[in-house]
């Protein structure tokens, strides 16, 4: 095998790509071989990173340098500088937000020293579509281990001991799970993963399925062994085409190499695994939905029990899991469970991979010990907020999920913390909002969201849902009475407590928690008329101010209804009556003269 | 674009070919059907259900289920326009309503000259690109109104 001395890693992740990691990869190509220097550099295409905000990210080992947002016309330059002069190319590290420092190592940056992966271990260390960098990071050993020293037995015990649970939502222990399956009555039995990441604001599946879609595909071996399912499914939404394709590779690869098929290293156990693209539906997220949608119909929930370990996919025993949790498997299997257990807090064990992204200046995904708290996250990590504004809130569980304050901010992250704050868990987004964020608009936001997404199968979600959608609806336009916050309150309850399946019984949440932490907010929606964060346009207006205005008439021109006048002589007004409310003046005004009030 | 009768069936047949007998195939069929027509036509629906001995309310009925499933014809290219949480809370809104007056058009309609469907998505799972906006396959992220006029210009 050749020996390189240096390793150029490109993200090739759906963010990176979006910000323009093509070029950049391919000028990189280009330069090297160019310069001669191919039999010493290698080029490698990766999954995510995790800091999409500073992408296209490439990252030059041994000395493991970050370069941030770099362009093709960086690309001379880095090849020139550091591949032949060993110099580093200050402008483009990593530079904090707040003191402005250069950064020069990878691990040093403030977003991944407190990160301890797991699930993420090789996403944006291999390349996704092969096989042997997966093995040389240890992969598969896991697999043989419990296929030639384990019995299922003993791989359950060691999952049970972990302490994992479920981080698709629920948080439900994983090896409690398996075992239902394993001790249900059939022959025929499936593993299933959930890859549908329905929750806006979550990509931490997505990155796992297009940075290392072994570590899913191994984690689903060891959990079929140890149930005694010899038959898995990967649903996988159609939004996400990369992973679809990277999953095909990477089955393919393993049907080669013998890992998947008919008795897997020569052993007895045999597993056969299909990926079902999801059609759009993000009630299909659901386990019972999402199974009656791999059998071909309108994906809408089972009422349990039956429990899918005992009747689920085509009435067969099944266990479905999600991608993050599949993922932990392996290194659980290679590691022991003592050591999962070792890391996180009393009740939540392992890590938990975060969907940092909104008002925050590092978006991205951070993997984290369980315990970790919300301003490590958020400031140390994420780097504050953006523009230097005042944090406001987090929203954290998407859709089912409640949004957290300032008071919060200490709270170490754990299943139990986060439900007994009036949050969850959720898949693990974490939307951060700021003082120009209004509450009441976030939560009707969300119904907005859960309202469509709702498969009308039960009442109180179907019709539920759309009577607070209505109410939060007159609030943010000014309509609202003081009887109308009794009247959400009560409609929460009711759906939170009726509905037949997850997307109802958590889609008031958002609502409760707003009315719980930011209650001022919608009184002064409803008694002032007023909208806080100046962001519901019906309680708005854009004026000019008089003494600023220099008359230059820019905003009469780019105003879309015409409503401004003056001239050279005269300061201009907006007529109130017919302003849309656009905003168009404020963006376009030279001398700051338009405010919002 | 006027497919003969003859072609649709033999088209249909080709595609229910391979999942005859297998179960969970609907899906599948309906996906590989809208790939190769651009959407679920009404007599591509009712040879369907001949060849597979599903009725056509069935089919329906999975058909308006899913978003990813079209009863109408669809434009040449498909602007996805993100409005989950975290693009949300980065001005999406502004960019849904900029392309709306440039296309004269409003969510999830097609412009006359079959040219572009805006359909508006929960989330692309790119948020940390916020406001993102997938033109056919692909992504553009960190967009501002004023930024996502150039990019519509390059899809003719
Ligand atoms: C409306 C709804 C949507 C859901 N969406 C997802 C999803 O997109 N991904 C996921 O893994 N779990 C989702 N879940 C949770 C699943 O039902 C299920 O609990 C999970 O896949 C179990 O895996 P885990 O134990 O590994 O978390 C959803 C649940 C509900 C009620
Ligand atoms: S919220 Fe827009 S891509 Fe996720």
């Amino acid at each position: 095998m050749a020996l390189y001395r240096a390793h150029v890693l490109v993200c090739k992740g759906t963010g990176c790509k979006s910000s323009g990691a093509a070029p950049v990869y391919d000028a990189l190509k280009e330069e090297i071989t160019r310069r001669g220097l191919d039999k010493e550099v290698m080029l490698v295409e990766t999954g995510c990173h995790g800091m999409c905000e500073m992408g296209p990210i490439v990252v030059v080992y041994p000395e493991g340098s970050l370069y941030c947002r770099v362009t093709a016309d960086d690309v001379a330059e880095i090849v020139e500088e550091h591949l032949y002069k060993g110099r580093l190319v200050q402008r483009l590290l990593y530079t904090t937000p707040e003191d402005k420092v250069k950064i020069p190592h990878y691990r040093d940056i403030p977003f991944y020293k407190k990160q301890f992966r797991i699930a993420l271990r090789n996403c944006g260390y291999i390349n996704p579509d092969n096989i042997e960098e997966y093995i040389a990071r240890d992969g598969y050993v896991a697999l043989a281990k419990a296929l030639t020293a384990m019995d299922p037995e003993d791989v359950l015990a060691e999952v049970k001991t972990s302490g994992l649970r479920g981080r698709g939502g629920g948080g439900f222990p994983t090896g409690l799970k398996w075992e239902f399956c394993r001790r249900a009555k059939g022959d025929k039995k499936y593993v299933i993963c959930n890859a549908d990441e329905g929750d806006p604001g979550a990509f931490m599946d997505r990155s796992i399925l297009e940075g290392d879609p072994h570590a899913l595909i191994e984690g689903m071996m060891l959990g079929a062994y140890a149930i005694g399912a010899d038959e898995g499914y990967i649903y996988c939404r159609a939004e996400y085409p990369l992973a679809i394709k990277r999953l095909g590779v990477a089955m393919a690869q393993c049907t080669e190499y013998g890992l998947l098929g008919d008795n897997i290293m020569g052993t007895d156990f045999s597993f056969h695994l299909h990926v079902k693209e999801g059609a759009g539906a993000f009630v299909c997220g659901e386990e019972t939905a999402l199974m009656a949608s791999i059998e071909g119909e309108r994906g809408m929930p089972r009422p349990r029990p039956p429990f899918p370990a005992n009747k689920g996919l085509w009435g067969k025993p099944s266990n479905i899991n999600n991608v993050e949790t599949w993922a932990n498997v392996p290194s659980i299997i290679r590691e022991g469970g003592e050591w999962f257990a070792s890391i996180g807090t009393e009740k939540s064990k392992g890590t938990k991979v975060f969907a940092l992204t909104g008002k925050v200046n590092n978006t991205g995904l951070v993997e984290v010990p369980m315990g970790t708290t919300i301003r490590e996250i958020v400031f140390d990590m994420g780097g504050g907020i953006l523009n230097g504004r005042k944090f406001k809130a987090v929203q954290i569980g998407g859709p089912s999920g409640g949004c957290l304050t300032e008071e919060h901010l200490d709270l170490p992250v754990n299943y139990e913390s986060l439900t007994a704050a009036g949050a969850i868990m959720g898949s693990g987004g974490l939307v951060v909002m700021d003082e120009d964020t209004c509450m009441v608009d976030v939560a009707r936001f969300f119904l907005e969201f859960t309202q469509r997404e709702s498969c009308g199968k039960c009442v109180p979600c179907r019709e539920g849902t759309k009577q607070m959608l209505l109410t939060l609806e007159k609030i943010t336009s000014g309509k609202g009475k003081m009887k109308d916050l009794e009247t959400l309150e009560e409609l929460a309850l009711m759906v939170k407590e009726m509905s037949l399946c997850g997307l109802g019984q958590t889609a008031p949440n958002p609502v409760l928690t707003t009315l719980r932490y930011f209650r001022d907010e919608y009184e002064a929606h409803i008694k002032d008329k007023k909208c806080p964060a100046k962001a519901c346009s019906a309680l708005i207006s854009f004026v000019i101010d008089a003494e600023k205005c220099r008359k230059c008439g820019i905003c009469a021109k780019n105003c879309p209804v015409d409503c401004i006048a003056g001239d050279r002589n005269t300061p201009y007004v907006i007529d109130q009556e017919r302003c849309i409310k656009c905003g168009t003046c404020l963006e376009v005004c030279p001398f700051q003269a338009v405010s919002k009030v | 674009m006027t497919i003969q009768a003859s072609e649709v069936e033999e088209k249909i047949r080709e595609i229910v070919k391979p999942w005859k007998g297998k179960q969970g195939s609907l899906i599948p069929i309906l996906q590989a059907i809208q790939h190769d027509f651009g959407y679920l036509q009404e007599d591509a629906i009712e040879i369907l259900s001949r060849e597979i001995g599903i009725p056509t309310a069935e089919i329906y009925g999975v058909g308006t289920f899913y978003a990813q499933f079209h009863l109408k014809p669809r434009g040449r290219h498909i602007i996805r326009i993100c409005r989950g949480t975290a693009c949300h809370v980065r001005g999406s809104l502004k960019i849904l309503e900029k392309v709306m007056d440039i296309l004269k058009i409003s969510e999830n309609e097609t412009t006359e000259d079959l040219r572009f469907t805006l359909e508006p998505v929960a989330c692309l799972g790119a948020c940390g690109l916020a406001p993102v906006v997938m033109v056919n396959d692909v992504t553009y992220g960190r967009l501002t109104p004023d930024s996502i006029q150039p990019i519509l210009e390059n899809y003719k």
